[in-house]
Formats: C-alpha cells, sequence, structure tokens
C-alpha cells in the first residue's frame, strides 16, 4: 500500500488566490463519517414508545409526512440526537485541538483538567446548593473556564510550553477530582445519586432547552477551528519551526487553547464529561486519515459517530435500563482504537 | 562518598553529586520524622517516648494495643504502597517516555476494578484477601493484554502505541465495571469499600502478603534504571549502546504490574502519588534514573505518610480518606514546583 503523503493533489487558483494540498484518503473519510453519522443521527430518532421507520423520520425532517410524527421527531427526539451530535462534535474538535498543541496523545482536555474543573463546579452546586438558579450549564462552563484560565496562568512563566500546561493541567485535575469525591462523600445520598448520573455522561432526559445552548457556540466555534487550522499545523512541528515559520506562537496557542476549551465546557455543559471520546476521537480520525497529527474535521466527525453510536448501542440493548452513554462510549471505541493500533501496517504510524 | 569524587578532580559535576547526596539523607530523615509521627498521632494521642516503648515491649498494654494492634501496620503498608507507586511511576514515565505515564495507565486500576467486581458476581467473595487475590490476577491479566495489542503490529512496542493501548483497555474495562455495577447493586455495593481507597483498618497481615510482591518489583526496577537511561536516549540509541529493547521492556511491564497491582489492591486506585512523584524526583535529581528512583521510592512514601496524617487530623474524631488529602497536600506543591524549576523533560 502506498504511503499516503504520496497520495494527495495540490491546487492553485488565480482568483481567489487560493492554494492548498488535497488528501483524497482525508475527503473520502470525512465524507464516509458524515454518511454514518448522519445515518446515526436519524437511526437514533426513531427510537422510543412511539415506533418510528427511517423513511417516516426523513419525511418528518423535511418537514412532509403525518404531523404527529413530525412533533415526535422534532419536539421529543431529535433534542436528544442532536446533543449527541454536537457533544461528539465538540469533544473530538477540543481532543485534536488539546492533542497537537501539547504535542502529546494523552493530553486529551478530559486528561488535563478542565473537564475535571467543570464537574468539581456542577456537582458542588448540586451538592451544597450554590447557584441553584444557574443550572448544571452556566455552573459547568463557569468551572471548565475557571480551570482554564487557572492552568493557564499557572503554566505562564514568559510565555508558556505545551509540557507545562500539561504538567500544571495534571495538578489541577487531581484537585478537582479528589474535591469532587469528597463532594460525593459528605453529600446526601439523592444529591450524591442527582451528581452520580451526570458524572458519567449522560443524554437521557436532554430537551430543547439543553440543545439550544450548545447549538449556537458550535456553530461559531467549529468554523472559527477549521480556519485557523493552519496555525495547528506548524504548531504541531513544535515551538522553534512554527517562529521559524512566522507562526505568533504564544497568541496562536492562546487561541486555540481557548477554542478547545470553550467546546469541550459547552459539551460537558450539556451532557456531562462523557468519557473517553475527547481521547480517543482525535487518535481514532489520525490512523484512519493517514496524517501524523490528529485531523481536525475528521476528529470532530469520528467523535459525532463515536457518541452517536454509543447511544444507540446503549437504548437498543438494555432498552429496560435508561444506561448513561458514557459508559458504553469506552466498550464501544476502545475496541475499534486497538484494532487500528494493532493494524499499523507501515512502521511509525502506530505511534 | 566524598574521596572518589574528590580523586577525579577533572569530573565537572561534583558539587551537585554531593547535593543529591545530601538530599537524599535529608529526605530519609523526613521519612523516619513521619513514620514516628504516625504512630503517635490520631483519635488518641500518645507522646514519642510511650511510643518506643511499646515498640521495645516494656510500654503500657493499651498503647502496645494500639500501636501493634492499628498504627504499626498502618504505618508499615503505607510506606510499602508510597515505595511501590513512586517507584512504578517513575518506570512507567521512562517507559513510555511521557511526563503522562501514570502506573495505572497499563489497565492494571481498571483490571484490579474489574477482577474484583467480576469476582464478587461469579462468586461472591467478601473476605479481604479475596478482594486481595482478585485485583491482582485482573490487574495481571489486564496489563499482559494492554503490552500485547501495544506490540503488536511492525513497530513492535512504541511508547505512544503502549500508553494508547493502556488508556484504550482502561476506558473499556471501567465502562464494563460501571456497567455491571449498575446492573448488580450487589457488586457496587462491595466495590465502593475497595474503590474508596482508604490505609484505615489494614493489619499485618495485609503488609506481610503484599510483601513479596513489592520486593520483586523493586530489584527488577532497581536493576532497570541503567537500561532505561538508554531508553531515554531513543530507541535507535538505545540499541546501538547494545540494549535488548524488547526485553527492557517486557521487564518494566513486569515491574510495574507487581508494584501497582499490590498496592493498588491494598489501598484502592490512588493513583495521583505515582504520576506526580517522578516529577518531583525528576526535579531534584535531573533525569538519572539511578539516582531518580531512590527519591521517587523515599518521595512517595513521605507524600502519602504526610497526606494520611493530614487526613487524620483535620476531621477529628473522624478520618478523611488518604486517596483525597493526597491530590490535596500534592498538587500545590507539585504545580509550584512546575512553575519553579527549569523542568528536565522527558
Amino acid at each position: 500500500m502506498p504511503t499516503p503523503t504520496l497520495r494527495r493533489a495540490t491546487f492553485r487558483l488565480a482568483v481567489p488566490p487560493v492554494s492548498g494540498v488535497l488528501r483524497p484518503r482525508g475527503i473520502a473519510v470525512c465524507l464516509v463519517l458524515l454518511g454514518a453519522g448522519f445515518l446515526l443521527f436519524c437511526l437514533g430518532m426513531t427510537i422510543g414508545d412511539y415506533r418510528l421507520s427511517l423513511g417516516e423520520v426523513a419525511a418528518a425532517l423535511v418537514s412532509r409526512g403525518d404531523y404527529y410524527d413530525q412533533v415526535v421527531v422534532y419536539d421529543w427526539r431529535m433534542p436528544r440526537a442532536l446533543v449527541g451530535l454536537l457533544v461528539g462534535v465538540a469533544f473530538g474538535m477540543s481532543g485534536a485541538l488539546f492533542q497537537t498543541i501539547t504535542r502529546n496523545p494523552l493530553a486529551s482536555p478530559d486528561v488535563i483538567g478542565i473537564s475535571a474543573g467543570a464537574t468539581v463546579a456542577v456537582v458542588g452546586g448540586i451538592v451544597l446548593g450554590i447557584g441553584a438558579g444557574l443550572g448544571t450549564q452556566t455552573l459547568g462552563l463557569v468551572g471548565g473556564l475557571g480551570s482554564a484560565l487557572l492552568i493557564y496562568l499557572l503554566a505562564w512563566r514568559r510565555g508558556t510550553t505545551g509540557y507545562r500546561i500539561v504538567l500544571v493541567g495534571i495538578g489541577i485535575s487531581w484537585m478537582c477530582t479528589s474535591a469532587t469525591s469528597y463532594l460525593l462523600a459528605r453529600a446526601q445520598l439523592h444529591d450524591a445519586q442527582a451528581a452520580a448520573g451526570w458524572l458519567v455522561g449522560n443524554l437521557n432526559d436532554v430537551t430543547w432547552s439543553h440543545a439550544v445552548p450548545l447549538l449556537g457556540p458550535t456553530a461559531v466555534l467549529v468554523p472559527t477551528a477549521l480556519v485557523l487550522a493552519g496555525w495547528l499545523r506548524t504548531l504541531s512541528l513544535g515551538d522553534d519551526v512554527a517562529i521559524g515559520l512566522g507562526t505568533p506562537v504564544q497568541l496562536a496557542r492562546l487561541v486555540l487553547l481557548l477554542l478547545g476549551v470553550g467546546l469541550i465546557t459547552f459539551g460537558t455543559a450539556a451532557a456531562g464529561p462523557v468519557a473517553f471520546v475527547a481521547l480517543a476521537a482525535p487518535q481514532i480520525a489520525r490512523r484512519l486519515v493517514g496524517q501524523p497529527t490528529p485531523p481536525l474535521l475528521a476528529s470532530a466527525l469520528t467523535g459525532a459517530v463515536v457518541v452517536l453510536g454509543s447511544d444507540l448501542v446503549a437504548r437498543t440493548l438494555v432498552p429496560e435500563t435508561q444506561l448513561p452513554v458514557g459508559v458504553v462510549t469506552g466498550v464501544l471505541g476502545a475496541p475499534f482504537l486497538l484494532w487500528l493500533l494493532t493494524r499499523a501496517n507501515r512502521v511509525g504510524s502506530g505511534g | 562518598m566524598v574521596e572518589t569524587s574528590a580523586a577525579t578532580p577533572a569530573r565537572p559535576r561534583r558539587t551537585p553529586a554531593l547535593r543529591r547526596r545530601l538530599l537524599l539523607v535529608v529526605s530519609l530523615g523526613v521519612l523516619l520524622v513521619l513514620c514516628v509521627l504516625s504512630l503517635a498521632i490520631g483519635t488518641r494521642d500518645v507522646p514519642p517516648a510511650e511510643i518506643l516503648a511499646a515498640l521495645f515491649g516494656d510500654g503500657a498494654p493499651d498503647v502496645e494495643a494500639l500501636v501493634w494492634g492499628a498504627r504499626l501496620p498502618r504505618t508499615l503498608v503505607a510506606l510499602l504502597v508510597g515505595v511501590s507507586l513512586g517507584l512504578a511511576g517513575a518506570v512507567m514515565q521512562a517507559l513510555t517516555r511521557n511526563p503522562l505515564g501514570d502506573p495505572g495507565l497499563l489497565g492494571i486500576s481498571g483490571g484490579a476494578a474489574f477482577g474484583i467486581v467480576i469476582a464478587v458476581i461469579a462468586t461472591g467473595v467478601s473476605s479481604f484477601y479475596g478482594y486481595l487475590g482478585a485485583a491482582l490476577v485482573g490487574a495481571l491479566v489486564a496489563s499482559a493484554v494492554v503490552y500485547a495489542l501495544g506490540s503488536a503490529g511492525r513497530g513492535g512496542a512504541t511508547p505512544v502505541k503502549l500508553a494508547l493501548a493502556g488508556v484504550a483497555v482502561t476506558a473499556m474495562l471501567s465502562s464494563l465495571t460501571s456497567g455491571l455495577t449498575l446492573v448488580h447493586p450487589e457488586a457496587l455495593n462491595r466495590y465502593r469499600f475497595w474503590a474508596a481507597g482508604s490505609l484505615a483498618g489494614q493489619d499485618a497481615g495485609v503488609f506481610w502478603r503484599v510483601l513479596p510482591f513489592v520486593l520483586v518489583g523493586v530489584v527488577l526496577a532497581l536493576a532497570s534504571a541503567g537500561a532505561l537511561n538508554s531508553i531515554a536516549l531513543g530507541d535507535e540509541v538505545a540499541v546501538a549502546l547494545g540494549r535488548r529493547i524488547g526485553l527492557v521492556r517486557a521487564q518494566g511491564v513486569v515491574t510495574i504490574t507487581l508494584l501497582t497491582g499490590a498496592a493498588v489492591a491494598v489501598v484502592g486506585p490512588i493513583v495521583f502519588l505515582g504520576m506526580v512523584v517522578p516529577h518531583l524526583a525528576r526535579a531534584i535529581s535531573g533525569p538519572d534514573q539511578r539516582w531518580l528512583m531512590p527519591f521517587a521510592m523515599v518521595l512517595a512514601p513521605v507524600l502519602l505518610l504526610a497526606a494520611d496524617l493530614v487526613g487524620r487530623v483535620i476531621a477529628r474524631p473522624g478520618e478523611t480518606e488518604v486517596g483525597i488529602v493526597v491530590a490535596f497536600v500534592g498538587a500545590p506543591f507539585f504545580v509550584a514546583l512546575v512553575r519553579r524549576r527549569r523542568l528536565a523533560e522527558l
């Protein structure tokens, strides 16, 4: 099998003055993922007490078909599918941003303290009754942004380095995690249960009030990240090379980190810290596309497929218990990542 | 010790070597003081003189019962767990060449937890030694699977593949564990007892049963220090220096499994220690594994005992679990160190 670097085409347009590299394999992977994501999105809306076929869902989506079908699809089922999709996109992209900036495949936002910060804020809110009026979304957002800011400030010493951000992140992450377990241990039983349900990452009982606050931020953050992907590519070569190529390293890192933090906190606020997606999706996407660094768009789409697929599996395998989606992402995502790892058919492609 | 370096005046790094030795001695002193404090402080404070009398067999009967029955086993177990986790973390970070390397990364914590849940569901074990056995078997199987998966394919067990395989297996096992505990309330109930992770209520039998695993692990770890130094230079250089990389990695995996499996089986998943202590040790000793490992072996129990003492004191007469305190005591210190020093990167 020829190496993917050979299988690419460059293009250069005179008007508008744009040039670039087209990777057929990357484009094909993205198209397949897009199709799979849309299929899972529709399949997720067929399940429920009131059975719908795939065709009926599709008809309702384009505002045709039975009126009741449209009510079921739009008012009841779409929030869940939409939140699953957006959370997957946000987590996958955020993971790709963090892993590329820190140049470490383990440095996903749930390892270096952002999700932990959001978690401790939400659990604290539930257990201590602080800001009960704010709701989990605002609390999660405040916690995630707060811990990210803290990590960045503590890692700042005449500029930051990816290495220092990672190490400070571990420290903050563990403080937040142990604060969470302290709060859970001291909480009233029914508060602890409410918090524990959120902690695994949950798409049950999602309504439009969860979906709407997620829709706006992702619509802004995702395109911005895609536009700034060039910075990401040079940063992945290391600070020295990036400076040599004319990238404003500190500014680029700050902006990209902010994008990653925004994506992960809005996602976490809507559905809880769904385990493993931010870590695994970029690594899966990287191996599917055959590129040395996690590709942004493919990572986002992989994240969406993993979350939507896990939710579908959770609801069809054990329909009687409301299994949280976070329990399934690991069981579903891990074997796939392992298979890709062992398949490594080209020296160095495994890592 | 000083004469050897004085005899070769050409060696430029004489002062740092002396400083390292002094620091190691100081850390050992701190550890000793903490051990005595750990015997003395608790719901009932005992003066150190009475502790010493009780240790040598001529103290008051109630003090003897307290020291031999509760405080001494607890302190010994803390020492053992600290040494294991600190050393396992150092080996893990050297092996995966990743600052996020964590002794639980090979799937050990996940495997131990899964082993316990399966044992509870399948056989209904409830004794502590049943848990210990199940946790160790789970840890061994999981790390064997991680190593096999991480070394499959043409590149062999590269650090990144090993780390990713570990994360993936851990995620899968912990998902399965939480799935099973959701379905089996009985398993959840027993599993929670273990997962809380506490040094309280350990008896001397635990210490003696775990000791052999830790001893073998310590010997294996210290023996691999030189080889891990070569690996830090990159695989190609290590091969050129005559190291058999596959062998070194396999030895490392066995070491980590023995050390972490034993520690995790006893106190539950306290992994922060294993991730942070090697960084502390590296900041003091530099990247040389032959110095880093002894420092990790001393600093980890220092941190664990200090955290345990704080946990005993702050919420009297109750206790705060050591796993919670360790992060709160260790993390600010760790962040300060990361900021202050010019860190030796891996």
